[in-house]
Order: C-alpha cells, then sequence, then structure tokens
C-alpha cells in the first residue's frame, strides 16, 4: 500500500473543500483533495439559484445589511441555529462574494432603469438605480426580508466551482479525483488521516496528514427519493461515525425542498418562484396565499413544503402514475426570462420531462434536498472529539441553519465557512507538532483490507446490498419524512435495525477486482444505515415540531425544553442504537426565540414554568 | 406492450487479468420516462453488480456520464430510451484512458488542460476586503457566463476528427476556454499571450474544421462561432507578429 504525506487532507473536492483547500495552499501548506468526481462533478455545480450576501445593491435589496441576514437566517433556523456561527457568516458573506468576482465569477450586474418583475402571478415595476450601475445584483428567495441571493443565471453553483477550481489549480492544490475515502486514521484523540480506495484501481492508499478536513456534502441518497447527485451518499460520514467519537448533530433536521420534478426527482430551482413562479393544484388555482398570507410561494422550505403536502392531503394532489404531485407554473414569466436566466430549468423540463414549461406546467412534490445535520463542530470548524479533524459545508452541522436552512444560504455557506475554516486549519497545522504512529496507521490499513475481503469472500453472509440499501431507504422515506409521528417513526427504527443487522451479513456477487462498484457499496451500507438510525431515532426522541422536523403528536415549537442540539454518536461498532446526548442550540442569543412570520404555530416558551416533559 | 431493449455493453476491466474487451448483451423491459441512467443501474442492480459506469448529478448537469451512445457522443442521464431504437450500443468514450466497461478518467485529461491554457484569471491586481467590487457590464458578464456554462464532459473531445488522431490537440473545450477568457475584461492577458497558447498545429490552426463538436455538444454551446473567432484572432495575431518582426 502507497503512503502519501500531505501537510493538509481535504476529503471532497467541491466549494467547501476547495475554498479551504486555497487558504491552506495559499499559506504554503502542501494540500490535497480527494474526491470521488473529478472536482467540477461535485454537487455544487448542481447548485442553481445562488448565493444570500447582504450587498444590497439592487433596489429590491435597498437598506439590506447583515443585520437584516442574520436575522432571517435565525428566524429560518427556526432558533434551532447557533446564532454566533450565524453572524460569522452573515458579516463574511458580502465580502467572499467580492472575493469570487476578483476570482474570476461573471456574477450577474445591475442594470440601471425600470424593468417589471413578478410576485404572485402578478406583475409589478421597479427601476434600478444609475449609481449602483455594474455592481453585483441579486434575486429574490424564500424566508428573506430582502432581495438578497447572487447569481448567475441558473448556473450559480456551476460557475462558482470551475472559478474555485481554477484557483486551485493555479495555486498548486491536488486534486486525487476517482478515490474514496473509507476509513479515518486516528487514536481516540487526534485524526491523522485517512484510508482511501482508488475509484481506478481499486487499490488502498493510506493518506497521511496534519490537518483532516470533511467536506463531502450531504447524504440524501438514504432516501429514496431525493435531489441529491448519487455521489451524497455519506460515504465520508460512515467513516466519521465509525471512530465512535465524532458525533453527527441534528441529524432528524432534513430539508425537503418544494420543488423536485416528478418522476425523476431533479430539482428545479427556488429561483423560479422567486422571479414569480406559483404554486397551482389540482384545479390550477394558487393556494400558497390562502395558508401565508405574506410570504404565499416565498415562506422558508419547510413551511411551502408543509402545506404542499397538507394540501395534497386535503386532496388537491394531481394524481399520476408516480403518485401525487402539485405544479409548478412559470408560464407568464415568458420566453426571454425562461430560456435565459431559468435556462437549467428550461432544460431539465425538455430533456427529461418532455414539457416546455413556456407553455406548460411543472409537475412538482416536495424532495429530500438538504441535510442540516453533519459532523458536529465548533464554530472554528473543528470537529468535537479529534484534534486534526475538520469539517464544513453541507458535510457539517457548524451550525449555522438549525432546523431549517434557507435557500441561497447554503450555497453561500460552502464558500464563507470554507474560507473561515480554510484560514483555522492553517492556524492549526502552523502552531501545532502531530506524532504520526505507524502502527496506528498499519492497523487501519489492515482492519480496511480485512474488511474488503470479508465482503468479497461473503464470510458475513451473502445479503444482496443493493436490497439492503433499498429497505433502507423505503424505511426513511416512510417513517422519517415530512410529517412524523412516534408510531411511525418507532416502526422506522425498528425496521432499520432489522436492515442494520441484514448489512452486517452483505456479501459480494461479483469477484471485487478493480474499481468494483459493488464493492463500493457494500463498503458503506453499514454506516449509512446507523446514518438513517441516527436521524430516525433522534427524530424519535425530539418531542416538538420545529423547522423541518414535524410531530403531528407534538405540534407546538417547545423553546423550554428542546432549545437544544441533538449530538448523536456512534460510540461501540456493534451497538444497534446510536448514544443521544444534548447541548445547547446557542450559547449567544442576540434574537431570542419569537415568531417567524410565516408557518404559524403553537410555541412553549421557554419561560412557561411547567417542568419538562417525557 | 412495452418493448424488449437488447444493449450490446463494452466489457473490459483492465485490473483483472482474466478480463479481455469484448461486448455483453443485457435484455431489458422498457418502462415509462425511462433514461440510460435508470436501465444502466437496473442492470447493475438487477443482472450484473460488477458494471462500471459513471454517474453524478443525472440531470445534465456535471458532465460525469459521456458516452457513445449508438455511435454518437452523448451524456447517458438526459438521453432517453424512447428515443432511441430496441437496440442500444453503449461504449466508453474514446480519446480518455478506460477505467473500466462504460468509465473512463476524463479528470486527469482535463487537469492536464487547465494547466496549457492556464485557465484562470491573470491579474497583478490584489484583492482589497473593504473596496467594492469592480463593476462590469451585466451583458459582458453573460456572455462570459455562456462560454462558461461548459460542463467538460468531454464529448466534443470525443468527436473530435483531430483529436482522434492527434494525442497532443487541445480541442474545442480548450480553445473554448481560451476564448472564455478572452473575452473577461479581468485577465490581463494580451491576444500575444493567447497566441503563445493557442497559435499553433496543437490549438487553433489544428482545427479541420468538421465541427461534430458543435453537434455533440450537450450544452450546446457555440463552438463553431468561437473556433471562427479565434482563428480570425489568433491569425490577425500572427499576422501583426511577423511585420513586427
Amino acid at each position: 500500500m502507497q503512503t502519501i504525506y500531505t501537510d493538509v487532507l481535504v476529503i471532497g473536492a467541491g466549494l467547501a473543500g476547495e475554498r479551504a483547500a486555497i487558504e491552506a495552499a495559499q499559506a504554503g501548506n502542501s494540500t490535497i483533495c480527494l474526491s470521488i468526481v473529478p472536482a467540477r462533478r461535485s454537487h455544487s455545480s448542481a447548485a442553481q439559484g445562488g448565493m444570500q450576501a447582504a450587498l444590497g445593491n439592487s433596489c429590491m435589496g435597498d437598506g439590506d445589511c447583515p443585520d437584516v441576514h442574520f436575522e432571517d437566517t435565525v428566524k429560518g433556523s427556526d432558533w434551532g441555529c447557533d446564532q454566533e456561527v450565524a453572524r460569522l457568516f452573515a458579516d463574511r458573506a458580502p465580502i467572499e462574494m467580492r472575493q469570487l468576482a476578483h476570482w474570476g465569477v461573471p456574477w450577474n450586474r445591475v442594470v440601471p432603469g425600470k424593468s417589471n418583475y413578478f410576485k404572485g402571478g402578478q406583475q409589478f415595476e421597479k427601476e434600478e438605480r444609475e449609481d449602483k450601475a455594474g455592481l453585483i445584483t441579486s434575486r429574490a428567495f424564500g424566508g428573506t426580508a430582502k432581495r438578497r441571493t447572487c447569481y448567475v443565471s441558473d448556473g450559480t453553483g456551476h460557475a462558482v466551482l470551475f472559478t474555485v477550481d481554477n484557483v486551485c489549480a493555479q495555486k498548486g492544490v491536488e486534486v486525487h479525483d476517482k478515490t474514496e475515502a473509507i476509513a479515518l486514521i486516528h487514536d481516540g484523540e487526534t485524526c491523522f488521516g485517512a484510508i482511501a480506495r482508488s475509484l481506478r484501481t481499486g487499490e488502498l492508499f493510506a493518506y497521511i496528514a496534519k490537518a483532516t478536513m470533511v467536506a463531502s456534502g450531504g447524504f440524501g441518497r438514504i432516501y429514496p427519493n431525493t435531489t441529491n447527485a448519487v455521489i451524497c451518499d455519506g460515504s465520508a460520514h460512515t467513516a466519521v461515525l465509525e471512530t465512535g467519537v465524532v458525533p453527527m448533530g441534528n441529524m432528524e433536521a432534513v430539508q425537503f425542498h418544494p420543488t423536485g420534478i416528478v418522476p425523476t426527482d431533479i430539482l428545479v430551482t427556488e429561483g423560479c418562484r422567486g422571479d414569480g413562479g406559483t404554486l397551482l393544484d389540482v384545479n390550477e388555482e394558487r393556494f400558497m396565499h390562502k395558508y401565508e398570507p405574506e410570504k404565499a410561494e416565498l415562506a422558508s422550505r419547510d413551511v411551502v413544503s408543509r402545506w404542499m403536502t397538507h394540501h395534497m392531503r386535503e386532496g388537491f394532489g394531481v394524481k399520476s402514475a408516480y403518485g401525487e404531485h402539485l405544479w409548478l407554473d412559470i408560464r407568464h414569466l415568458g420566453e426571454k426570462h425562461i430560456t435565459g436566466k431559468l435556462r437549467e430549468v428550461y432544460e431539465i423540463c425538455t430533456s427529461f420531462l418532455g414539457i416546455d414549461p413556456i407553455h406548460q406546467l411543472i409537475p412538482v412534490r416536495p424532495t429530500q434536498h438538504y441535510s442540516m445535520g453533519g459532523i458536529r463542530t465548533d464554530k472554528d470548524g473543528a470537529a468535537y472529539g479529534l484534534k486534526g479533524l475538520f469539517s464544513a459545508g453541507e458535510a457539517s452541522c457548524w451550525d449555522m441553519h438549525g432546523f431549517n436552512r434557507l435557500g441561497g444560504n447554503s450555497l453561500a455557506e460552502t464558500v464563507v465557512a470554507g474560507g473561515i475554516v480554510g484560514r483555522k486549519i492553517v492556524e492549526y497545522v502552523e502552531g501545532t507538532e502531530v506524532l504520526f504512529n505507524s502502527r496506528i496507521i498499519d492497523e487501519t490499513a489492515a482492519a480496511q483490507k480485512e474488511r474488503i475481503d470479508s465482503l468479497v469472500s461473503g464470510r458475513n453472509g451473502k445479503e444482496n446490498v443493493y436490497k439492503v440499501r433499498a429497505d433502507m431507504q423505503n424505511a426513511l422515506h416512510k417513517g422519517a419524512n415530512i410529517f412524523r409521528t412516534e408510531e411511525g417513526l418507532q416502526e422506522c427504527v425498528d425496521s432499520l435495525q432489522k436492515v442494520l443487522e441484514r448489512a452486517r451479513t452483505v456479501g459480494l456477487r461479483t469477484n471485487g477486482i478493480g474499481a468494483n462498484p459493488e464493492l463500493a457499496a457494500a463498503l458503506k451500507i453499514e454506516g449509512q444505515v446507523k446514518l438513517a438510525l441516527m436521524i430516525a431515532y433522534g427524530a424519535l426522541q425530539r418531542t416538538e415540531s420545529r423547522g423541518s422536523h414535524n410531530r403531528e403528536d407534538y405540534p407546538a415549537r417547545n423553546d423550554r425544553d428542546w432549545l437544544v442540539r441533538t449530538l448523536a454518536y456512534w460510540k461501540n461498532t456493534d451497538d444497534m442504537l446510536p448514544t443521544l446526548e444534548y447541548e445547547p442550540a446557542t450559547k449567544t442569543v442576540e434574537i431570542p426565540p419569537g415568531d417567524r412570520g410565516y408557518g404559524k404555530m403553537a410555541v412553549i416558551s421557554a419561560d412557561d414554568s411547567e417542568g419538562k416533559e417525557g | 406492450m412495452s418493448r424488449l431493449l437488447k444493449f450490446n455493453i463494452f466489457r473490459y476491466n483492465p485490473q483483472d487479468e482474466a478480463s479481455v474487451p469484448h461486448m455483453d448483451e443485457f435484455v431489458l423491459e422498457e418502462t415509462d420516462a425511462m433514461t440510460l441512467f435508470i436501465a444502466l443501474n437496473r442492470i447493475r442492480e438487477e443482472q450484473d453488480a460488477s458494471l462500471q459506469f459513471d454517474f453524478c448529478c443525472r440531470a445534465g448537469i456535471c458532465g460525469a456520464c459521456g458516452m457513445v451512445i449508438n455511435g454518437r457522443p452523448g451524456l447517458a442521464c438526459h438521453t432517453k430510451t424512447r428515443d432511441l431504437p430496441g437496440e442500444i450500443t453503449l461504449l466508453p468514450l474514446p480519446v480518455f484512458k478506460l477505467v473500466g466497461d462504460l468509465s473512463v478518467d476524463t479528470g486527469t485529461w482535463f487537469r492536464e488542460m487547465y494547466n496549457k491554457t492556464e485557465s484562470w484569471i491573470h491579474t497583478n491586481k490584489v484583492f482589497d476586503e473593504n473596496a467594492l467590487e469592480e463593476r462590469m457590464d451585466n451583458d459582458v458578464a453573460e456572455s462570459i457566463y455562456e462560454l462558461d456554462r461548459c460542463i467538460e464532459c468531454g464529448c466534443c473531445v470525443s468527436a473530435c476528427g483531430t483529436a482522434r488522431i492527434r494525442e497532443d490537440f487541445m480541442g474545442a473545450v480548450a480553445l473554448n476556454r481560451i476564448g472564455r477568457f478572452l473575452i473577461d475584461p479581468r485577465d490581463q492577458r494580451t491576444e500575444r499571450d493567447y497566441y503563445e497558447i493557442i497559435g499553433n498545429d496543437m490549438g487553433i490552426f489544428g482545427c479541420m474544421g468538421l465541427l461534430a463538436c458543435e453537434d455533440v455538444c450537450p450544452k450546446h454551446l457555440p463552438l463553431q462561432n468561437q473556433l471562427g473567432f479565434l482563428r480570425r484572432k489568433m491569425g490577425i495575431t500572427a499576422i501583426k507578429t511577423l511585420f513586427k518582426g
């Protein structure tokens, strides 16, 4: 086995990982990113809509500032976020957008003069200011008081990732693509790097590093219907949870995006609604304004998804061979707008649905989209439990999103957190002496070889990995979806425990030689079921509703008992359930819990003197 | 009655000494709205778990799934089986190194391309955290993005007559990249600098003008116009250089 030394190892080469890698490389550190796919295919590239940053250049964003952005973010999180982190983020975001402009991102710019825009199907007029001409402009997204989302047509993630990867090439950041981390090297106190499997040859490599960062994105693929790319399967998370000492934060907080298309679950951007698109029911009538008089289609994603599901339950869904759905209507925006600023949407509709959105309605329904939960870190991006381990972006629970993240806040988080955490990694690497113990490296490598041998030889059993995976996905879909109950979650936990037992007896049907895809799937399946159990069990224990976590049996947000973040550990590899601990959601309180202004629900106040329930 | 689709798929695992290049046949019942993404995953999960292919976003955005579909390079994820005949032949993209079956190594090829074209903004300006961003006309931003839409799937290179006969030809993707920086006011490189990179047979003067690149580009980039524009621009630069001696 080949051993590769680097000062900084980044698992993942999407925006968060590469942005941090640039900081590390600029400071003179050798830096390697591992990636399952070539860097530019990372899922950051699929983010269409944009990045929230309070630049306040467009007339509809006039008067915007980081304070307003911070407030929107905290409300959006339903007070589940760490307010110190949300503050760091909101303050830094405008600078980061300008940094990206300097590096080459072709942001859309302010065009002075009068123009029309749509809101709720109605046409209005606005006038952009002459003195702002040519500055970075913004579009509307849900849950925001101002137009704040900076964008590049509807290919923002793509354009920014290409730019950031260009800078990586310029600064000498190495990207080892088609390489998948399968285990962390650690002694229970410090992380020393990772064992990785080449997806070209199947060989194992030991990457030894002073600092290791996990920036591998989300894990939506543990659900059956998700907007996420096929690589977003949580494989790096399985390596982290297997350490037994690093917790996952708020795994029960799962975002369902209102507009996944039916049947392929591909996302069409929130920009459709931001630009004036509306949601229609089976009678082709708007309904969101009845539930949310003020924000209507532009309430936060958790609220819109909830009302859409509610509306379908009331009998207003459109029946189809792929289940019920609703309609997204962008026809009134016109051909120029749809084939220009919403071109990706146009291409997705025509290529995958055979629908022309200029003249036809788009079938949509809420679909798993984003994992607010992830590797719990402090505000510097340092993971709990292991020194030398960092995380940022969707992979992490940093935690600026709490129980619901706003559209445009995650893409912005990737670069803002990537920059902040990257600089903290540089400080760590400069101020720390790391002693590498070859015995630990060898033992970890041997354990991974052993794991592979067991799967190839079938000595633990002959269970089919794809069947186990499908059963895990279906259990989560059934029990840990938009609306949750004790009964449903308990059943979900029970079935997942059975699936976990089967996952431990998976054996290959093929020979496992080379870049064998069955082996790649089998290596992560047990860890994926553990992630699924963290979601279901965390949701079962959390007896309140907050943001995307909706308990029909506990409909109120309970600030008295549940203003806390769940920390889920998998302490011993043979355990059948995660160990849950809790910590206060935030130490700093700039904005005390209150009304979000949309998605009205009952609140049990922190001042309520009743004792903690069950 | 739905069709029974017959897939002929190239098979070879270079890591397996027992493997020799050959074609395998799989039969699958067509379902509604079936794409090659759905079909290939079903074949892997139900018939042969060792089948190698690459998908990532499965939404035509990331460029991972380029392959030769009935003789034509394209993205598998947005190819609908209903647009194809009942017999479907799938081959890996040529030019790129084979990983196995339908999977090729595009990453290494493209990293080399970034280095050859120095695919980044060249500027002596230093970023100032406290300053407003430099202004840019929105039309300029949009025309840069138009060329930045390339997803590096490799289809244009695989379909290129020149790239197939000479390994060092940069291909439409690299030439388009130069075109993108050439119109970006932030990049301080001169036409002479770009000429150094593409003003030769490996670059713009190697293009035979067959233009399959534009025909197969899944993002419909204006490659024909780009190549014409660059050829004219570099031709003029060459003449200017000649007269300056």
